[in-house]
């Protein structure tokens, strides 16, 4: 018996496509991917219209999109995060339904509470068997963890696996197991490697971000949560890195044995595990080759699905254990609000990603972000989009100083006591603004483009349409 | 005073400004290109403007590629550009 | 407190805006060597500029300026004095002649815009004449708060290759430590270029603080903490000091003439290195 289908256009009819289905994908293949717009030109070749499409990410590799919603052929689109390609489009209004931004929890919670019920989930799968045993950690186009495919392959109606590296049954070390899967296509090429993973992710040389990183590292340091049994995450971008280093440097110096790193999983973090500042990483998603080597040889680095990185619904997540977190912003105000959906014009390049869910969870979440960025301060007066609510973040982090929101007292007198530059984040406004000058708002359309729902259900901020 | 020679001043790196005037017989012919125009256009214009009315410049076209520079970079380039244009009296 | 000096180019917009903020406790601001001919005009102007509308509150301003075989200082100067940054780095400085030259035209600008604060000079010394004429040099002016090595330049005068280890200039750092000394003002040691060997530079620090250099220049933002680190006074040094000033109170109040401290005689210098070890040690509150 198997389930092998010769092409994508047999396996869509075999699965029942109508129009005004809901189908679905992961973005373990990043900015490498060629699943997405295969199985959507195939589609829009067959003729469907009216077309839902959750992904748990869309980059800008899926430009393609852009044709497939002015034709119709796409008219729902449910995301975590929008590059700025796609997302400039849809913030101009392209898309008649706004689109539904969740979070990395919120997306596998509302698959399994049946919320955004999946009609066919298309799992892209480095390697695959003939019965749909799939990884991600084998093949010429790995990616690691497929934490973010779990909830799909478990709950959709049916599921259809994409690999270009098919092996005799049976894969053994499978991440999905067959159980869950209807069908297996072989293609040429699932995607690209090189815009899949980096080939090493870099912390940043830029003089600033390492001096926020420094800063960062010291906060961590005075927070009163560093010691045996620390649990941390951090971004992929350069300076969020540079404070892996630092603090790894840090934890092998005092000799602080931690429990486990998660993420978003990069070399640096790998560093840390090798080095045994942690007990285990648990991996939702590999960022570089190291990752993927990494947790295909070490049995302490494990797969984790998104669900257990972070459904607000599961009987437990990760996330609620966890002590510190580094995240980025576009901008943040003075309530502590974080935008990280638009850019300082209001047109969409991001997503909440994991930022809300690990702000709710983590018992300190830090901000780590230059004052301002090309003119722009980083701190407003009001965010263009809330993506993750001011009661969940603690501490920002800019070269210039440190600002502690009020909830956080004994936080922040810890931190002056440490000598650390702590200023009222109204104050860090008003040093950017003197440097910057004041900015014009920006005037947004009437139309709303999107809605941002929170990990708890509830609409947290729309984003209307840019003019 | 008399802008006599094309010139320019500042590049086009993260925070700063790319500057190019030319000679022109009639008035001032700003054209402003800025990563932060809705924000800072106005203001942009405005700066640029008032350094030529220090440098009593009244017959220029400038054309400015704006990569988010604060205002005494702007200041900065502009007169850069004019002093390279000998058109500006010491 | 000077510990490190961290190089910026002139002519570049963004980084003149962080200047201030990357933890340095001096700024060198440069017009020489980090610019190209045909932008010193540039540099100069947005320099100057930097100087008038963005607060460099947090740390002391340095401007390198060009030398004066060059047809650039004059206008450098011209430009940045009225400004008042805090020291004018003259580089290839070779006898007390040219720090007299450059003083003087300094002064002349300062009379002219009647300018009270008196802006300081930190000659840059990276020829063998400007080595072998050190001590003239640091006592030549009294702008001239501090002597600064430069090792790259020099040991091209010097005709030999600049190493790692510094054999080369190891003569030259000794000497330009005894020169100011001898003068009672600062002396700065010459950056460590490899900007990715962090091992390498620490090594290169302590060797200088065990000089007895006040402290070091650095090419990178990313050497500052390091530098900043081994010239701070160490955590030992900062309770001696402590000691010591308990213990010449004590000695007051007994009247005594002589004290002596973990059988060590407590004698004028010890009391002064211990004062100028508090003062740093309060500057630096609680964080390098």
């Amino acid at each position: 018996m198997s389930k092998i289908v010769n092409s994508l256009n047999e396996v869509i009819k075999l699965c029942g496509l109508k129009d005004g289905m809901r189908i679905s994908f992961h973005h373990h293949l990043r900015n490498g991917d060629n699943v997405v717009n295969i199985v959507m030109d195939e589609i829009s070749n067959l003729g469907y219209k009216n077309i839902t499409i959750n992904a748990s990410s869309v980059f800008d590799i899926h430009y393609p999109l852009i044709g497939h919603i002015r034709n119709k052929t796409v008219t729902g689109l449910e995301v975590n995060y929008m590059g700025g390609v796609v997302g400039r489009e849809i913030s101009s209004g392209i898309l008649d339904v706004p689109v539904e931004f969740r979070s990395h929890g919120g997306r596998p919670s509302d698959i399994e509470t049946g919320k955004t019920p999946i009609d066919i989930a298309f799992i892209a799968a480095p390697t695959s068997d003939n019965m749909g045993n799939c990884s991600g950690k084998y093949g010429k186009s790995a990616c690691g963890s497929l934490g973010y495919a779990f909830a799909d392959a478990m709950h959709a109606k049916k599921v259809v696996v994409v690999t270009d590296n098919l092996v005799k049954y049976p894969l053994y070390d499978f991440s999905i197991a067959e159980t869950y899967v209807d069908y297996v296509v072989c293609v040429d090429k699932i995607g690209d490697p090189s815009g899949i993973v980096s080939g090493t992710t870099k912390i940043t040389k830029d003089p600033v971000g390492l001096m926020m990183a420094s800063y960062a590292t010291k906060v961590i340091q005075h927070s009163g949560l560093l010691k045996d049994g620390f649990s941390f995450q951090t971004g992929a971008g350069g300076a969020s890195l540079a404070a892996a280093k630092y603090l790894k440097d840090l934890m092998i110096e005092q000799k602080i044995k931690g429990s486990f790193g998660i993420g978003g999983i990069t070399s640096y973090m790998v560093d840390m595990l090798e080095a045994g500042c942690f007990e285990t990483l648990m991996d939702v998603q590999c960022f570089d080759l190291r990752a993927v080597q990494s947790i295909r040889e070490n049995p302490k680095h494990k797969e984790v699905t998104a669900s257990h990185y972070a459904s607000p619904t599961s009987k437990s997540a990760i996330v609620d254990n966890l002590d510190v977190v580094i995240l980025g912003a576009t901008q943040i105000d003075t309530n502590f609000n974080v935008n990280v959906h638009t850019d300082s014009n209001g047109y969409i390049m991001g997503g909440s990603g994991g930022h809300s869910d690990t702000a709710a969870g983590a018992k300190l979440t830090m901000i780590v972000a230059p004052l301002s960025r090309a003119r722009l301060s980083i701190v407003v007066d009001k965010v263009l989009c809330v993506s993750t609510p001011g009661n969940t973040v603690d501490v920002l982090v800019t070269q210039r100083g440190i600002a502690v929101n009020p909830l956080r007292k004994e936080l922040k007198d810890r931190l002056k006591d440490a000598g650390l530059p702590i200023v009222d984040i109204h104050d860090l406004k008003n040093l950017a603004e003197s440097i910057t000058g004041v900015p014009k708002d920006i005037k947004l359309g009437n139309k709303t483009v999107a809605n941002v729902i929170y990990r708890d259900g509830t609409l947290l901020d729309t984003i209307k349409n840019t003019l | 005073m008399k802008i006599k020679n094309i010139a320019v001043a500042g590049t086009l790196e993260s925070n700063d400004i790319y500057v190019q005037v030319e000679p022109n017989e009639n008035g001032i012919n700003l054209e402003l290109e800025s990563i932060v125009y809705s924000q800072f256009g106005e203001e942009i214009e405005r700066t640029v403007r008032e350094v030529l009315h220090d440098f009593d410049v009244k017959n220029i076209t400038i054309r400015l590629k704006d990569r988010g520079a604060v205002e005494c970079a702007i200041r900065a380039r502009v007169e850069t550009a004019l002093k390279r244009a000998k058109g500006v009296d010491e | 407190m000077r510990r490190s000096m961290l190089f910026m180019p002139g002519n570049n917009a963004g980084m003149l805006l962080n200047a201030d903020a990357l933890g340095a406790d001096s700024i060198i601001l440069d017009l020489e060597d980090a610019v190209s001919p045909e932008e010193k005009d540039s540099a100069r102007i947005l320099v100057r500029n930097a100087l008038k509308y963005l607060n460099y509150n947090n740390c002391e301003v340095i401007i390198r300026i060009n030398s004066i075989d060059t047809k650039y200082w004059k206008k450098d100067l011209d430009e940045i004095i009225p400004l008042k940054p805090n020291l004018i780095m003259p580089p290839k400085v070779s006898c007390a002649h040219d720090v007299q030259v450059i003083a003087d035209y300094i002064l002349s600008i300062e009379n002219e815009h009647k300018i009270e604060n008196e802006t300081a000079i930190i000659p840059l010394i990276e020829t063998s004449l400007g080595v072998e004429n050190a001590f003239e040099i640091a006592k030549s002016n009294k702008r001239v708060k501090a002597i600064f090595l430069g090792g790259e330049d020099l040991t091209a005068d010097l005709r030999c290759k600049r190493t790692k280890k510094g054999d080369e200039i190891m003569y030259s750092r000794g000497r330009m430590v005894i020169a100011a000394r001898a003068a009672n003002i600062d002396v700065y040691d010459t950056p460590f270029t490899d900007v990715e060997d962090e091992e390498g530079l620490k090594l290169d620090c302590e060797f200088a603080k065990g000089l007895g250099f006040t402290g070091k220049a650095v090419i990178s933002p990313r050497h500052v903490m390091c530098v900043n680190e081994v010239f701070s006074p160490s955590k030992r040094d900062i309770e001696y000091a402590y000691e010591v000033m308990e213990i010449i109170k004590v000695a007051k109040e007994q009247g005594k003439g002589a004290i002596s401290l973990h059988g060590k005689m407590i004698d004028a210098p010890i009391v002064e290195r211990a004062r100028q070890t508090i003062e740093m040690a309060e500057a630096m509150g609680g964080v390098i």
